[in-house]
């Protein structure tokens, strides 16, 4: 059974924001909440990372474990969900969550927190598979489609990878080992490199 | 009389917006008691053919590799 985990290449990721956009395309998420975003190390400065975060589906998820009303659950192909009926909105997970997932709808004056929202792998959520629902509460169920998540799907530089942990870690220790290091990595010597030139090769004689 | 009646009418009508409804079916406390959720592969699309639903992620899995799609 596949265990689903994203893997962001920071090496790869050029802060595009097309995994956002996506996201909040897909799945309709309401105002002021972001499932995905890109964050900058160093911006603007040589040598600058970025890379795009959302929830990581975490096998032992601390959202879960601090949960108040035990409202969420795991699939059965690892991805983290909850039950928005459930959810009190108190916050706990949003203290717990290393990443910053779990967002909150702003539902009134004065701050008023709605029901918690977070990326849900485009797995949609408890209710039956493509209903108004569903859509409504928890977005697109695009793995119910045999897709993934769209985010990574349509990344265009392919930094960000999702799907099945085994096969998402095999495309990037295939890409790293074929990438080297130094101006390598991120293509200078293809896209700029001089041919190689043959030991014996016959120089162009110079005139004088 | 009338206004006891009233008080009456008032605390009925007053309160018969207080009523929560349940969410929970049974509560367990450590667990997840909230609605079942179907596999992605029982729906009308894959007709509960598990093969085929991983079939499909896989090769959409793979889409992801360069190296396979436009090859070294």
């Amino acid at each position: 059974m596949a265990r689903m985990k994203f893997l962001c290449d920071s090496e790869r990721c050029i802060e595009c924001n097309g995994c956002v956009t996506a996201c909040k395309n897909e799945n309709e998420v309401p105002w002021g909440v972001n499932r995905r975003r890109v964050v900058t190390l160093g911006d603007g400065l040589p040598g600058e990372k970025s890379v795009s975060v959302a929830c990581m589906h975490c096998s032992d998820a601390p959202c879960m474990a601090v949960c108040p009303v035990d409202c969420f659950y795991h699939t059965d192909e690892g991805v983290v969900l909850h039950d928005k009926d459930m959810c009190i909105g108190c916050g706990y997970c949003f203290y717990a969550c290393p990443f910053g997932a779990p967002q909150y709808p702003q539902t009134g004056a004065f701050g008023q927190r709605g029901k918690m929202d977070k990326c849900t792998f485009c797995a949609g959520g408890p209710e039956a598979d493509h209903s108004e629902e569903e859509f409504k509460k928890y977005g697109r169920n695009r793995l119910a489609e045999g897709k993934l998540p769209l985010c990574a799907e349509m990344c265009s530089t392919k930094a960000l990878l999702g799907g099945d942990g085994d096969v998402v870690a095999d495309i990037f220790r295939d890409r790293a080992l074929k990438r080297g290091k130094g101006g390598e990595m991120w293509g200078w010597g293809s896209a700029y490199g001089k041919p190689e030139q043959k030991p014996d090769a016959k120089k162009p004689e110079v005139k004088s | 009389m009338s206004k006891l009646v009233i008080a009456l009418l008032a605390a009925v009508f007053g309160l018969s917006a207080c009523g929560d409804k349940e969410a929970v079916v049974v509560y367990k406390q450590g667990s997840y008691s909230g609605k079942t959720d179907g596999k992605p592969w029982e729906n009308a699309a894959f007709a509960g053919d598990k093969a085929k639903w991983e079939g499909s992620i896989r090769a959409r899995g793979q889409a992801q590799n360069e190296s396979k799609r436009v090859g070294d």
